[in-house]
């Protein structure tokens, strides 16, 4: 078994109203010097060993993220 | 003989009645299909209605793609079946790739639940027929992630072939590109769109019955494919 962590992030062109909300919220919390967020999400899938780089990529591609709007990436975490 | 219009119902999905309700208007007799539904019945065309189909979760439309019922669906669009996408059912077409583009949140953040005036930019697809070339119709347009996507590729495409079938009119409710309402297929028989043609198709309920131009657009163009 090992740990997978696929990440997926709004592609830099496409405006994330949600990461800037969080930017806007931020100084009025008296935080300064953030000067952009970007909001995304953040799978962690536990990973029968025969499962393959290659599976992981389809997985990411075809499900978690929409490559449309999105990018991704995929981890193995050293347990 | 009585075109026959399939609704699917997702769980989570709101609009399919109003739907049944506006194909039935429309003179055609709805057919109720269910998400886990192998095949389509027999049904001449599909519409996929509005609402949360599976929460929402992931991203809106995207668990939805993978349901059952979705791949006859994605079949019978391939050969031609007329189908409509309303909302999250646009959202789902996307997901399943029979409409380019995404959905994404509105740009200001907020639910937007209005009537929305549209202007048609098409009225050669199988669902907009019976509407004027430039013709304003006002619908109820209620979505949260209604902002459409795509590269800039994609959009000099949809916009060089015609394919941006409805525009919102006057100030962009949620950040579309090109003020982008709904879109079609290369060949026009698959129409996704953000609002809501079946909360319009009577004065008594929605904010005119200008919805039911569509509606009676698909039984034109299924006519028309019983004829030729």
């Amino acid at each position: 078994m090992a740990r997978v962590v696929v990440d997926v992030m709004p592609k830099p062109e496409i405006l994330d109203p949600q990461g800037q909300a969080v930017a806007g919220a931020l100084p009025r919390l008296g935080f300064q010097g953030i000067t952009e967020v970007r909001q995304g999400k953040h799978f962690e899938l536990e990973v029968d060993d025969a499962v393959d780089d290659e599976t992981l990529a389809k997985i990411a591609e075809g499900l978690l993220a929409n490559p449309v709007i999105e990018n991704w990436t995929v981890r193995r975490i050293e347990q | 003989m009585t075109a026959r219009i399939g609704v699917i119902t997702f769980p989570g999905t709101l609009d399919d009645v109003d739907a049944a309700r506006a194909v039935r208007y429309s003179g055609a007799a709805p057919v109720d299909l269910w998400h886990a539904d192998a095949d389509l019945k027999g049904v001449d065309a599909v519409i996929v209605p509005g609402g949360f189909s599976y929460g929402d979760y992931l991203r809106c439309g995207a668990i939805a793609r993978f349901a059952p019922v979705m791949t006859p669906v994605i079949e019978a669009a391939g050969k031609g079946m007329p189908v409509l996408g309303i909302c999250n059912g646009f959202q789902v077409l996307c997901e399943a790739g029979l409409l380019p583009g995404a959905l994404v949140r509105n740009d200001k953040l907020h639910f937007v639940c209005r009537d929305q005036w549209l202007r048609v930019e098409n009225n050669t697809t199988a669902w907009s027929t019976r509407y004027d070339t430039g013709a304003e119709i006002l619908v109820p347009l209620k979505s949260g992630e209604g902002g459409y996507m795509a590269d800039r590729s994609t959009l000099d495409t949809l916009e060089g072939e015609g394919r941006v079938v409805f525009r919102y009119v006057g100030e962009n409710p949620n950040g579309s590109r090109n003020d982008i309402a709904g879109i079609s297929s290369p060949n026009g028989r698959v129409v996704g769109l953000m609002p809501h043609p079946e909360h319009a198709v009577d004065a008594l309920t929605g904010p005119s019955d200008d919805g039911l131009g569509m509606f009676y657009s698909a039984l034109d163009a299924l006519a028309g494919l019983v004829s030729a």
